[in-house]
């Protein structure tokens, strides 16, 4: 039985919203799945708050609409609960960047297999245009409104630093490259980061600036880590620059929920350790 | 009655811990109960540490003020605890570092003639308390085979040879009782969990709560569950959130601190309907307040804790036997309700160590948890009479199973429309009836004492065990509700029939279940209240009931 793959819930976006680009894909991603006779009942979206966040009640599969910063937690313990899923975190930049950038950095250091993408349209849309960890410097924001004192962070730089197995920067407006990217993502074993620039239609419309800085990396073997890191700071997410889009490094180590497989204990053998416990306690 | 009490006192890293729980053994094989108290401030070296040993023939949870044996490692030992000396107590020393003890012990010489590293010091004090008090070579021979499972038979050299330096000075008397199982607290907890049918603990360190993380990150393998330690607290509830929707039982162990950062987790627990169970263990605040000291002044905060209006059970176990009876029913209750399952102890109960009954409570009745039926399409908050959904999770066959932090419809999509938000808040508050039902099959009340006193004691935890000795001494009733919420009004009313005068007794400075009691109508007359991080002792709480006036 092919699924609808979006729900009825009435998709309330604005009109241009990156969102849009970023739901397609994975919808796409998903119909695709079930062609090659996957189900559908083993994947799970796991969103944050914010914008971006829309997508699990549009996308008719299992999700759960975490909080704001913390979606990575909630599918790190998905994931190792049940292995077998596969896990989709979709975060803000807001969202994973400021208030849950420590899980953010937790999950690439432990390497727990699931995929995350960053919807970073470089503003908070959701509460009405403040400036996030990835705005320019001196972003008017209605926080900030003579402008930002403090520089961007480097999402791909932090993640390569943090020790993600995968890191991918993707566009909204290169979309067969972006379903490259997440489908990579997904098929990557350990963890996989996907920092998706996208604009926000109300409060950071940089579409101009994006197409005419946006240049694609070559498809070939991951360059290794060091020159990942170079390809990464050739952009700080403040200066004038290139920005390059695509695959910045793969590497495949032992993930997380490989490691941390329970040992079966049934429930006889259960109460039978316990009592062997007491007894050595008398 | 038989009973005796002794206190082991040294610097931080002497390993009073270990001995206690060998003091603690020779007094279990000879038909103690016993309960161990350890005394230590936050530090890894130096400072002073001190356990205090009690023996009885009875069930026991406190101490008294009076020791009849000391085991001094050190000079600040004998100073320190002078107060509880009688005229009767037996004090033995390290004669190297003790200038006045009454049974010096060359321990140097001694370890020097074994061989034996300093580490072994200690059994030498034990070897000499063990001929002090009388105890017969073999139930120290048993006891050290038992216990040392690496280096026995050198550790028992060093003990025989102190054996053998003394007479027995101050012979303790055996007891009927066949030896128990001696466990912490936090351990009695954990246990609890793992017949609860625990899949996976997950904590961030945090004194008195880290013994649950070390006892079960110990015997994972032996449970068959995952252990996890992450990045913090936030980080702690929402991975155990994320077990549970996928349909595996987790628990959560934190003390007042870090569970103030789960607070936010705790709310989508109560939005999102995801049972959980959480351990508090309190210690003295607010804030970093008496890190390694006890305190009971967290129940109005777990009472309250996180935004919005939801159903939570709290259950306060009062020892180890209740903690390990009541963490078992709260991961029960936390599934059937789907809502969060509090079990509050503090250091006492987490620390402390208490005789426990191996046989007790092996049987249960079976828990349900309502599951989907496989009509399609799922609706994981689909409206019932009980007000609790079926649950299925992901990876069953055609459910879409969503949850959601906002206000949602009965599929869990975002709903912002008034009809919905007003359907489901009744939905979620009607699992506070439902749990109030569910409720009524357990003890949710324990009166004890004389039960016709017409002077109560109102208290909760682990005051329990000071309570009912003190109350036995003073012929008064006892009043204790180990549940906490749903408030169990009409079960203490009960209790309460015929008492003209209820005092309460607690370990902090506000009262705070007497605060909540007095919102449901009952009414204390008096308050003995204790908050120096240090647990009241019998003579303590006699005193200062007499001193409030029976």
């Amino acid at each position: 039985m092919t699924r609808t793959l979006i729900t009825s819930a009435q998709n309330t976006w604005c009109p241009g919203c990156g969102n849009f680009a970023i739901q397609h894909t994975l919808k796409n991603l998903l119909s695709d799945r079930e062609m090659e006779g996957k189900s559908l009942d083993d994947v799970v979206l796991v969103s944050g708050i914010g914008c971006h966040a829309k997508i699990a009640d549009y996308l008719n599969i299992n999700s759960f609409y975490s909080l704001h910063g913390r979606a990575v937690p909630a599918a790190t313990g998905i994931k190792l609960a049940n292995p077998k899923l596969t896990v989709i975190c979709c975060v803000g930049d807001g969202d994973a960047y400021a208030e849950g950038l420590d899980h953010l950095i937790f999950a690439a250091k432990r390497n727990i297999d699931i995929t995350v993408i960053v919807h970073n349209n470089r503003v908070y849309g959701l509460t009405t245009g403040q400036y996030t960890p990835t705005s320019p410097l001196g972003f008017k924001g209605r926080s900030t409104p003579t402008g930002t004192a403090e520089y961007p962070v480097n999402p791909v730089e932090l993640m390569l630093a943090s020790g993600a197995g995968y890191v991918a920067r993707g566009y909204t407006r290169k979309m067969d490259l972006l379903k490259e990217l997440i489908r990579a993502g997904i098929a990557h074993k350990g963890f996989a980061f996907i920092d998706v620039l996208q604009i926000c239609a109300t409060f950071f419309p940089a579409t101009d600036y994006y197409d005419s800085h946006v240049y694609e990396l070559p498809v070939t073997v991951s360059p290794g880590f060091e020159a990942a890191c170079a390809l990464a700071r050739e952009w700080d997410y403040n200066s004038d620059a290139r920005i390059a889009l695509g695959t910045f490094l793969t590497r495949v180590s032992p993930s997380f929920d490989e490691r941390m497989v329970p040992v079966f204990v049934g429930e006889e053998e259960r109460k039978r350790a316990i009592r062997e416990l007491l007894d050595a306690r008398m | 009655m038989n009973e005796v009490s002794v206190l082991i006192g040294g610097k931080a890293g002497d390993g009073i811990n270990s001995a206690g729980a060998m003091v603690a053994q020779l007094l279990n094989h000879l038909g103690y109960r016993i309960y161990l108290y350890f005394d230590y401030p936050s530090l890894i070296r130096g400072g002073h540490n001190f356990a205090v040993i009690r023996g009885s023939e009875r069930d026991v949870g406190t101490c008294r003020n009076q020791v009849d044996f000391v085991l001094a490692l050190n000079e600040e030992t004998i100073e320190r605890h002078k107060e509880k000396y009688t005229q009767k107590t037996v004090i033995i020393s390290n004669k190297d570092l003790v200038k006045n003890g009454s049974y010096g012990i060359p321990v140097k010489a001694i370890l020097a003639e074994e061989k034996a590293p300093v580490i072994m010091g200690n059994s030498a004090l034990i070897g000499g308390f063990a001929k002090a008090a009388g105890i017969e070579w073999e139930v120290v021979d048993t006891v050290f085979r038992r216990h040392i499972p690496k280096g026995a038979d050198q550790n028992l050299a060093v003990a025989k040879k102190t054996f053998d330096l003394f007479d027995p000075v101050h012979p303790i008397k055996k007891c009927e009782n066949r030896p128990q199982p001696l466990v912490s607290g936090n351990e009695a907890i954990g246990l609890g969990l793992i017949r609860g049918g625990l899949n996976a603990y997950i904590s961030y360190p945090m004194t008195p709560s880290s013994g649950i993380l070390h006892f079960l990150a110990e015997q994972k393998e032996r449970f068959g569950i995952t252990v996890v330690h992450p990045e913090n607290e936030i980080a702690v509830i929402l991975m155990a959130l994320g077990f549970a929707y996928a349909g595996k039982k987790s628990a959560i162990g934190s003390s007042g601190g870090g569970f103030c950062l789960m607070t936010e987790g705790l709310s989508l627990a109560g939005m999102a309907e995801i049972p959980l169970v959480i351990v508090v263990s309190q210690r003295t605040g607010p804030s970093t307040g008496l890190p390694t000291y006890t305190g009971q002044s967290d129940l109005q905060f777990i009472l309250h804790a996180g935004h919005g209006e939801f159903p939570r059970m709290i259950v306060a176990p009062g020892d180890a036997q209740e903690a390990r009876y009541w963490s078992e029913r709260a991961m029960d209750i936390a599934w059937k309700c789907q809502c969060p399952a509090f079990i509050l102890a503090d250091k006492t109960l987490s620390e402390g160590i208490y005789s426990l009954d191996p046989d007790s409570a092996m049987s249960r009745s079976v828990s349900f948890v309502s599951l989907w039926d496989g009509k399609i399409p799922y609706r994981r908050y689909e409206n019932t009479e009980s007000g609790i959904s079926p649950m299925a999770f992901p990876g069953a066959k055609d459910a879409v199973v969503k949850v959601n932090s906002y206000m949602h419809d009965e599929a869990g999509i975002t709903a912002e429309d008034a009809g919905i938000s007003n359907q489901m808040t009744k939905k979620r508050l009607k699992k506070w009836e439902t749990l109030i039902d569910v409720m009524q099959g357990y003890p949710m009340v324990i009166q004890s004492g004389t039960s016709d006193a017409s002077t109560a004691l109102l208290c909760w935890g682990s005051v329990k065990g000071v309570c009912e000795e003190a109350a036995s001494e003073l012929g008064l009733r006892v009043v204790r509700p180990v549940v906490l919420a749903p408030f169990p009004v009409d079960p203490i009313k009960k209790a309460l029939s015929g008492v003209k005068r209820l005092i309460a007794v607690e370990e902090n400075a506000t009262a705070q279940l007497a605060a909540l009691a007095e919102r449901h109508g009952i009414i204390t007359h008096e308050k003995i209240l204790r908050y120096d991080g240090r647990p009241f002792t019998v003579e303590d709480l006699v005193f200062r009931v007499k001193e409030a006036g029976i």
